[in-house]
């Protein structure tokens, strides 16, 4: 026995070998975190949205989809969320490209970039309703220079909550665009210089097809906080039109009808169309080069 | 694109307050191999990379003949660079990654597969071209980042340090391997390197810099044997260098003298009097009774090197001397050693 026993290494080794160790405790707090916070609650949500009030088990699905006031809540949301994450997306590509080297005054942009972050969402609709109400500053100067007659709507319709997705989400997506591309050897660049190629050619052949999974990243996230809109389409929208957007539907039912399984059901519906959007990028994704792109990481 | 001579012409450039190149003027002609030597931010990549047009010069100008070629960017120039780190495009295959300047060029597709495939069968990747730059070992990505700048066949072909991230075995291979290249494609050549050995043995003439300014620019045989200061020396293999005062100067000749030791050398600075760099290469120094310039020395330390040994030692006065010998000598044994007098350069401090 104790021959056999010292010819196979201790079990805590073989153990090891596959990755398995004390360390591994150091997990212990996040997946706990993780179940009483979001698995716990998201199966609970799961099963109520499935025991509604009144009829079957699929009539709070039935019902969102059968009443127009709820269903096309659905493109209304993606109407703003959609269009509000392309714009962050795309202005973070030439704003990150000209911040990623040694730029003067590089800290000092950056930090006011990312201040907007820091507000939250409810102090950058008041801001914008200061500024761009009908009596803030914007519309004020615009009047005095008589380059309108009257002010323009920017805030408590779509523009507003537009406005209000682009300031919050843009630091973020800006953010996210500088790392990926401060990952991308500047050498690469250079060597297409040499090779013939002009700035133009070295962007869409080299930085933009590198650059393109951490896009996809960067747009699933923008597009997760953009679709989830709620307090700037209550604050500085319309939320009972124009940006009746989807979170407020599922707050309309659970906090306002008090119909929690319906409530649930939006919720639901609301990540299964996050997902969807994200599936196709990230299926839009998977078909890219992804490996290793020289930089610092 | 055919030209007699690239000409650079007072090149410099700062980077603020801090001049990274002072002056350089250099001569190259069509098909030469010339070596930029140096330490580290001794202004080596600055110099090449004024040249490829990466880098703005701050003065001076560089000609292609007759063409002023400073201002142009570097896809008008068209000079091929092989980088240090290779700068591979990870997203493309080994063709596609030679293929790129053709296509940036609107090579006709046949036209392009042909001189890819050659490119190829040049760096002898033929059977690798399918394959994407992470799947390829150092030695091949570096094969295929020369491929990649010679397949255009571009008027200058430079090279920043471009072994320096192999191991020492492949260095050696890739060394020839670049040295037939060049004969094989008599491409004029610009090759940045900090190993003198890497210069001396691949390059037609080596330009030696230091802090930005030319030390020296010669044939390997030139730097190697007559280094014209005490840098150079010291950089060309001369471990001795040794502070001494000079007490005498008669024609070509010096004497030297201090820490207990007495010695003549060959007068490369026109000294007459005062302090002194004096170099002499460890293997120059024979071991035995009756040589030049003998000093009596105490063996401290005994590096084996197959045919030789490497010797640190002491003299009396506790100066260290480097020599070499293939005589059996151990740590604590005496040694008279000596050197000829014209293999001892005195140099001003």
């Amino acid at each position: 026995m104790t021959a056999v026993a010292s010819a196979r290494p201790a079990l805590r080794h073989r153990l090891a070998e596959r990755g398995i160790d004390r360390t591994l405790l150091l997990l212990v707090p996040g997946l706990l975190v993780t179940a009483c916070l979001f698995l716990y609650p998201f199966l609970y949500g799961l099963q109520l949205s499935f025991a509604p009030r009144q009829g079957g088990v699929f009539a709070n699905y039935a019902r969102f989809f059968g009443d127009p006031y709820l269903r096309d809540t659905i493109w209304t949301t993606l109407g703003i969320a959609l269009p509000a994450t392309f714009i962050n997306v795309l202005a973070s590509i030439p704003i990150a490209y000209v911040m990623r080297g040694r730029v003067r005054g590089k800290r000092l942009l950056t930090t006011i970039l990312v201040v907007p972050i820091t507000l939250g969402t409810v102090l950058t609709a008041q801001g914008l309703i200061m500024y761009g109400g009908p009596a803030g500053w914007l519309n004020k100067v615009l009047t005095v220079l008589g380059i309108t007659d009257q002010p323009l709507p920017l805030i408590h319709n779509y523009t507003g909550v537009l406005l209000s997705l682009v300031i919050t989400g843009f630091p973020f997506s800006f953010l996210l665009t500088l790392s990926y591309l401060s990952g991308i050897d500047p050498s690469l660049e250079k060597a297409a210089a040499t090779l013939g190629a002009n700035a133009v050619q070295r962007f869409r052949r080299i930085t933009l097809p590198l650059l393109a999974p951490g896009l996809a990243i960067t747009f699933c996230l923008s597009f997760v906080m953009a679709f989830s809109v709620f307090p700037s389409a209550q604050l500085v929208g319309d939320p009972a039109n124009e940006t009746r957007v989807i979170s407020i539907a599922a707050y309309h039912a659970a906090f306002e009808e008090y119909d929690y399984s319906m409530g649930s059901a939006v919720a639901m519906l609301m990540a299964v169309i996050m997902l969807i959007v994200i599936g196709l990028v990230m299926a839009w994704r998977g078909t890219l080069y992804r490996g290793a792109t020289g930089g610092k990481g | 694109m055919t030209f007699e001579q690239l000409r650079l012409d007072g090149v410099s450039r700062s980077f603020g307050s801090a001049n990274a190149l002072r002056g350089l003027d250099l001569a190259i002609a069509r098909g030469e191999f010339v070596a930029l030597l140096g330490p580290s931010g001794c202004g080596k990549s600055t110099a090449l990379n004024c040249l490829a047009g990466l880098l703005p010069l701050t003065g001076g100008s560089i000609w292609l003949d007759d063409a002023r070629i400073d201002g142009q960017p570097p896809e008008q120039r068209g000079f091929g660079m092989v980088f240090q780190n290779y700068a591979l495009f990870p997203h493309m295959s080994v063709r596609a990654n030679v293929g790129f300047g053709l296509k940036m060029r609107k090579v006709g597709r046949a036209e392009s597969r042909r001189r890819v495939d050659e490119a190829l069968r040049l760096v002898q990747l033929t059977e690798h071209a399918a394959k994407f730059p992470a799947q390829l070992s150092g030695g091949q990505q570096q094969r295929v980042a020369i491929a990649r700048a010679v397949v255009l066949e571009p008027p200058v072909v430079l090279m920043d340090e471009p072994l320096s991230n192999l191991d020492a075995k492949l260095r050696l291979e890739m060394r020839m391997e670049i040295r037939r290249l060049h004969q094989t494609l008599g491409l004029t050549t610009v090759y940045v390197t900090h190993d003198q050995e890497e210069a001396l043995s691949l390059a037609d003439r080596l330009v030696v810099l230091r802090e930005g300014e030319v030390q020296q620019i010669g044939t390997p045989e030139e730097v190697y044997a007559q280094p014209v200061n005490s840098y150079v020396a010291s950089f060309m293999g001369y471990r001795n260098l040794l502070d001494l005062t000079v007490t005498g100067a008669a024609g070509p000749s010096a004497t030297v003298e201090g820490a207990g030791v007495r010695l003549t050398g060959a007068n490369r600075g026109s000294l007459t009097e005062g302090p002194a760099k004096v170099a002499i290469r460890p293997e120059d120094f024979v071991v035995g009774d009756g040589a030049e310039n003998a000093l009596d020395v105490t063996v401290e330390i005994v590096e084996y090197h197959g045919r030789e040994l490497s010797v640190s030692a002491r003299l009396a006065s506790g100066l260290p001397v480097y020599f070499r010998t293939d005589k059996r000598l151990a740590p604590g044994d005496t040694a008279k050693i000596g050197v000829p007098a014209e293999r001892v350069l005195v140099f001003a401090p």
